[in-house]
């Protein structure tokens, strides 16, 4: 199926009255550039789909994909104009409009490029000390993976042995938040128990073998290289410690987006219908062979397919076990940025310490980055809210340990979690 | 003005350029110069190097490693900012458009700082233009032997002196609207498959 050029215009037309004030009418666009960052990684995929199966031309948009090299790069360069968006980690545009860490510089979410994805492979050593061997990875049930692993470390550090470095990506991933919240949940202190360190993703494998690193928390198909490499099993997935989480987003200034609504609800429509492409298990290999291009991922096709198809090898040389919504482009509604999962990454922030802020502030800036209208306003009813039935169409949801996120009380949500930073001024001093 | 006593910090995978970066530096007066071309255990490095300064180059994806020293953590000593704040958008960009970052210990004053970045920015630049220039020149000199190798071909099959031959290549390359190295590649890749 390839895409029509007055869709867009026929689905604004039909659910005008349902979102009359909001829409943003297609304009006529004839080729508007838009240059936009991306890191290689499989969920890029709906980015260079619009591009490739000319879902951007159709919507009038050429898009010029540049590769690169950092999250904090991708930052950067949307902040100083050079990319009108970008591929970001979906915390990250909280963090920018926060100014954490660097220059204050608002950006907003109006997409998420997928759900799930990420894994965490942890080295056969330790692997070996978690219930249920090559195949038979609890994989469905973080707590039981997450307490067994806590045991495996207590052990470890009473024999003496240096506390394990873990690896993700980056300080605003949901990488880090899911990790730490994996670790917490097991009965350790990701501060204390563990060293986290960032590797960047193509670096993770090589990290795990070096020794540098005893487990890595990263997207695919780095997890799945890890297994095929011999070097360590995959114990726990993402789509299985908070269900149908947004991984990556489509991030850009705030200022670019109120500039340029026509180029964003088309780039938006572009990336909708990207992203249903995507789904289709029919494309999984063709999109297998693309993302694997030496300009893109440059990964063996075998390997991305593997997260496409839903099915993981979790242990060296075992045979590959379904996993349900691993990740998923299009389906339960994933594209649409939902609020209640900013307001959850903003008390991760909050829990460790990544900012001292007001929380009410912080929960602004959330608020503020996070938005569902800009959706909205380019697909109208043809857009998808999370689905009915996962548990954030109720407004709510919670992580595999079932404590309830309530997006009106996000502070009440933290005071149920006991393992969190210590207040900055109890911070050991050099 | 130069604060000789800053401990600086260059990572970058491209040793030449990060020799032409200390040079720069110790010609203005920086005593305490760390390179590393490799970031192999970056964080700890660091850590045990204790830089006032880190200069970075952004082709470089241990960026982001370096970004955790932003946190509040208990693995490194000090935390590390970025030196430019929000007026300094020119600075960042310049650095940017030079290719590279640089990051500060919390606390120290930028204008300590203005002038290493400053000598960073144009020695990367100059490195840049080197570099460019070096690829023309190579460019150049790969062109002129598919020239050459293409002329010898048209006065051996075609039995014409050298002039003509390239009065030839010239001639077809106009009526084609195309560059002379591209009739000059075609003649050479016909006379290979044609034996």
């Amino acid at each position: 199926m390839g895409p029509k050029g007055d869709e867009g215009v026929q689905e604004s037309e039909d659910h005008a009255s349902a979102a009359a004030a909001a829409l943003v009418a297609p304009a006529t666009l004839s080729g508007t550039l838009l240059r936009i960052g991306f890191i290689p990684l499989v969920d890029c995929a709906p980015l260079i789909v619009a591009h490739e199966k000319g879902f951007a031309a159709a919507e009038g948009l050429r898009l010029d994909l540049v590769r690169e090299t950092s999250w904090a790069n991708i930052r950067d360069r949307v902040a100083l104009g050079h990319f009108d968006a970008a591929h970001m980690l979906a915390p990250m545009t909280i963090a920018a409009t926060l100014g954490l860490g660097h220059l204050k510089a608002p950006m907003v979410t109006p997409f998420v490029l997928n759900l799930g994805g990420n894994a965490i492979a942890i080295t056969t050593a330790l692997a070996d000390a978690i219930p249920g061997g090559p195949g038979e990875r609890p994989l469905h049930d973080p707590l039981a993976a997450a307490r067994a692993f806590a045991q495996a470390v207590r052990t470890r550090a009473k024999a003496g042995a240096a506390a394990p470095a873990l690896a993700m990506v980056y300080p605003f991933s949901g990488q880090n938040y899911e990790l730490r919240y994996w670790l917490a949940a097991g009965g350790l202190d990701p501060d204390r128990d563990v060293r986290m360190v960032v590797v960047p993703p193509p670096f993770m494998v090589d990290a795990m073998k070096t020794g540098q690193v005893d487990g890595i928390c990263v997207g695919a198909p780095w997890p799945s290289l890890a297994v095929d490499t011999g070097l360590g099993a995959i114990v726990g997935v993402k789509s299985e410690i908070w269900p149908y989480a947004p991984e990556k987003v489509v991030g850009m200034r705030e200022a670019w987006a109120e500039r340029h609504p026509s180029e964003l609800a088309a780039l938006i429509r572009a990336l909708d219908r990207a992203a249903a492409w995507c789904d289709d298990r029919d494309n999984a290999a063709e999109l297998a062979e693309m993302l694997g291009r030496a300009h893109y991922l440059d990964v063996a096709a075998d390997v991305i397919a593997r997260s496409l198809t839903h099915a993981l090898v979790t242990d060296t040389g075992a045979p590959a076990v379904p996993v349900p919504d691993y990740i998923l482009f299009h389906g339960h509604g994933a594209n649409r940025p939902e609020t209640a999962d900013a307001l959850w990454f903003a008390s991760q922030m909050l829990r460790w310490g990544q900012v001292t802020d007001d929380p009410e502030a912080v929960f602004a800036a959330a608020r503020r980055s996070v938005r569902p209208d800009l959706y909205d306003a380019a697909l109208g009813r043809g857009g998808t809210a999370r689905a009915a039935g996962s548990v954030a169409a109720k407004g709510g949801f919670a992580l595999f340990d079932g404590i309830p996120f309530d997006p009106a009380d996000p502070l009440g949500y933290l005071a149920r979690h006991a393992v969190r930073a210590a207040a900055p001024g109890a911070e050991p001093a050099d | 003005m130069v604060d000789t006593h800053l401990t600086i910090l260059v990572i970058d995978e491209n040793p030449v350029r990060s020799a032409i970066l200390e040079d720069g530096l110790r010609e203005a007066g920086y005593e305490n110069i760390v390179r590393l071309d490799t970031t192999q255990e970056l964080l700890r490095r660091v850590f045990a190097i204790d830089p006032d300064v880190i200069l970075i180059d952004l082709a470089n994806p241990s960026r982001d490693v370096l970004e955790q020293m932003f946190q509040v953590s208990r693995t490194v000593k000090r935390p590390v900012a970025m030196f430019v704040d929000q007026s300094d958008t020119a600075m960042i960009e310049a650095s940017v458009d030079a290719g590279v970052s640089a990051y500060i210990v919390d606390g120290l004053r930028k204008e300590r700082v203005k002038p290493i970045l400053d000598m960073t920015v144009s020695r990367f630049n100059a490195f840049d233009r080197l570099a460019r220039e070096l690829e023309q020149a190579r460019t150049e000199l790969a062109e002129r032997k598919v020239i050459e190798r293409a002329k010898g071909i048209l006065m051996k099959t075609r039995g014409i002196p050298e002039e003509e031959a390239y009065a030839l290549l010239r001639k077809t390359a106009m009526n084609e609207k195309k560059k002379l190295v591209e009739i000059a590649q075609s003649v050479v890749t016909a006379a290979s498959l044609l034996g």
